[in-house]
């Protein structure tokens, strides 16, 4: 097993924050393991995702359809499309398993949405588990926390 | 300038047997008009007691865009008072919940009050001596909303003194409260799993009329539901089928469907979809579930209970609850063009986990800001809110299956795609929002 350096991890997670501001949601997706997770939780601190509600608890079944459904001819929420943009701050190493190939890096980034005239920021901390599978990186689990996540939103329609 | 004010006439005029007029949706003066006499006349949804169950708990929230507590007071009574201080009309908490003891105490001028809302104390109390303190609205303390009744732990407030009594409001809709309580083994519902809250650029009316609107999910979800049938296709055979499947693969049934399902309508403007059946008939049973049902309550009445698999009930005005999934959706009004729409879950005390985490989903997956589903409906109100502006065109219809003669406003029971419920809904709109005009 090759074993990453800090770089390597770091630029996993810009890199994956670049496919989605461009649109590359196949390219996105084949970042997440089969048994990825894509976690934005409802309650700061949050701990639980089965009996707590949580704004996305998604595996990769759910990201596919959302995916899809963001092409389809009949989205009328996507027409026009949403676009976004991700600030990041630089991802920090936070936890190296190299025995296990398990890495966790934690990213504070201000994430921008747009459609029509409307403009919204918001501001979070992406949490990535990533680990060594099919000799590449991929992700276990990405966790967003939005600062204000119990505030009442509008539609978030991509991903952050 | 005043168009509808103390023109009772003119608000009538907006509600026709199977139109009404886009003012109701768009007019910032029918909106102040909904709030000083709709939502004062009817019995408005608070919250549930199990949110406030010992002494001193509090919950804020609001009927219509007036402020209140609900409140646990140390007779065990759940009391709600509007959220002001007397002394100068600072709100009393702004935390949505916690507890607060044996009394409230103003953070401007330390002013307290019992959880009854009665005055407790005033420092400095001598300086009131001559003042005609004990006759003024101020030595009431915090004004209690005069009614309020509990039923089987939900909680309903009515501000005027004008419209029916609880028992007569809702009649025979009740049954759907009933039927989501009866759920649990024991009887009993507490509020669990956190709420979603969900802000609307469109009118609080647009959302319940979607809660009965069976015409619309295999058009506008076609995006939502209709991908994830496609998408499920393509699993490799045998897959067992996920639960976010079982959830958003019916949006996509067809209209014969929904016509069979049945609507039943109630006086004042309750109603429901899923008279037979629903999109909620099919999923997987849950282990152990059916048998705790049967023990606690005999095979028969168990399976009563279990079989009843209404949809959407709408309490007018501005609630809708879904007894077998145990959600319960609150349309907050707070503009001609605002709505706040928060979706609180439940969990069936003494039942099985798995119930309450498929609740949970449920909701994560339709009811979220983040939601696909909510996208579809929220993008198709937000064009209505705008394509009401249209001069050339005032009205908005209603025909769908209309039944002459259903003006007579008795229970009744209809064709699941007709738009029944929504016209019983304005002519409810209608008689409470001229009562006390
Ligand atoms: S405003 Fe509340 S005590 Fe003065
Ligand atoms: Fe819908």
């Amino acid at each position: 097993m090759t074993v990453p350096s800090n770089q390597d991890l770091i630029d996993f997670v810009v890199r994956e924050a670049r496919l989605i501001d461009q649109h590359r949601f196949e390219e996105w997706l084949d970042l997440f393991a089969e048994d990825g997770i894509y976690w934005m939780p409802l309650e700061w601190g949050q701990t639980d995702p089965r009996l707590t509600t949580s704004l996305m608890y998604e595996d990769k079944l759910l990201l596919k359809i959302r995916v899809e459904r963001l092409k389809g001819a009949r989205t009328f929420s996507q027409k026009p499309k949403s676009r976004c943009h991700h600030v990041l701050q630089v991802p920090q190493v936070d936890q190296r398993d190299d025995a296990t190939g398990t890495y966790v890096l934690w990213t504070p980034m201000h994430y921008v949405e747009t459609r029509l005239d409307e403009q919204k920021l918001y501001a979070a901390w992406a949490t990535h588990t990533l680990a060594w599978a099919d000799g590449a990186l991929r992700i276990k689990m990405k966790r967003v926390d939005i600062v204000n996540c119990d505030a009442a939103f509008g539609n978030i329609q991509l991903f952050m | 300038m005043d168009t509808y004010r103390n023109n009772i006439d003119a608000v009538r005029a907006l509600v026709r047997d199977a139109e009404v007029h886009r003012d109701v949706y768009i007019d910032d003066e029918i909106f102040q008009l909904e709030m000083e006499h709709l939502f004062r006349n009817t019995w408005v949804y608070v919250g549930h007691d199990s949110q406030v169950p010992n002494a001193g708990d509090y919950f804020g929230t609001s009927i219509g865009t007036q402020p209140v507590l609900m409140v646990r007071h140390s007779d065990g009574q759940v009391y709600v008072l509007h959220n002001r201080c007397p002394h100068k009309g600072t709100r009393i908490t702004t935390e949505t919940c916690g507890n607060t003891g044996k009394m409230f105490r103003c953070p401007y001028h330390a002013w307290s009050f019992r959880t009854d809302g009665s005055l407790l104390g005033v420092p400095l109390r001598k300086g009131y001596e001559h003042a005609g303190f004990d006759t003024s609205v101020a030595k009431q303390g915090l004004s209690q909303v005069k009614h309020v009744r509990n039923y089987r732990g939900f909680v309903f407030a009515k501000i005027s003194d004008h419209g029916p009594d609880f028992e007569e409001f809702f009649g025979g809709s009740l049954s759907s409260i009933d039927n989501m309580v009866d759920r649990s083994p024991v009887g009993r519902l507490e509020v669990a799993g956190g709420v979603l809250r969900y802000m609307h650029n469109c009118n609080w009316k647009m959302l319940v009329e979607n809660q009965t609107d069976t015409c619309h999910p295999m058009v506008a979800h076609e995006s939502s539901a209709g991908t994830t049938v496609e998408v499920w296709k393509t699993a490799p055979p045998g897959t067992p089928k996920p639960m976010a499947v079982e959830i958003y693969a019916p949006f996509m049934s067809p209209y014969e469907f929904y016509e069979g399902m049945g609507i039943r309508v109630w006086p004042n403007g309750h109603g429901h979809t899923g008279v037979t059946k629903s999109i909620h008939s099919d999923y997987s049973s849950v282990p152990g579930y059916t048998e705790m049902m049967e023990k606690a309550y005999g095979a028969e009445r168990a399976h009563a209970i279990l079989n009843e698999n209404r949809h959407n009930t709408v309490y007018f005005p501005n609630v809708m609850m879904k007894g077998p999934i145990q959600l319960l959706r609150v349309f907050k009004p707070l503009a001609a063009d605002r709505t706040l729409v928060e979706s609180w879950t439940f969990r069936l005390v003494e039942a099985p986990d798995m119930l309450l985490q498929r609740t949970v989903m449920y909701n994560r997956l339709i009811n979220a800001p983040t939601s696909i589903v909510g996208h579809d409906d929220l993008e198709m109100y937000e064009r209505a809110q705008e394509g009401l502006h249209v001069d050339g065109n005032q009205w908005v219809n209603l025909q769908r299956l209309y039944v002459p003669g259903e003006e007579q406003g008795d229970e009744a029971v209809t064709n699941g795609t007709s738009e029944w419920q929504m016209r019983n809904q304005f002519r409810a709109w209608n008689k409470f929002m001229t009562l006390s005009m």
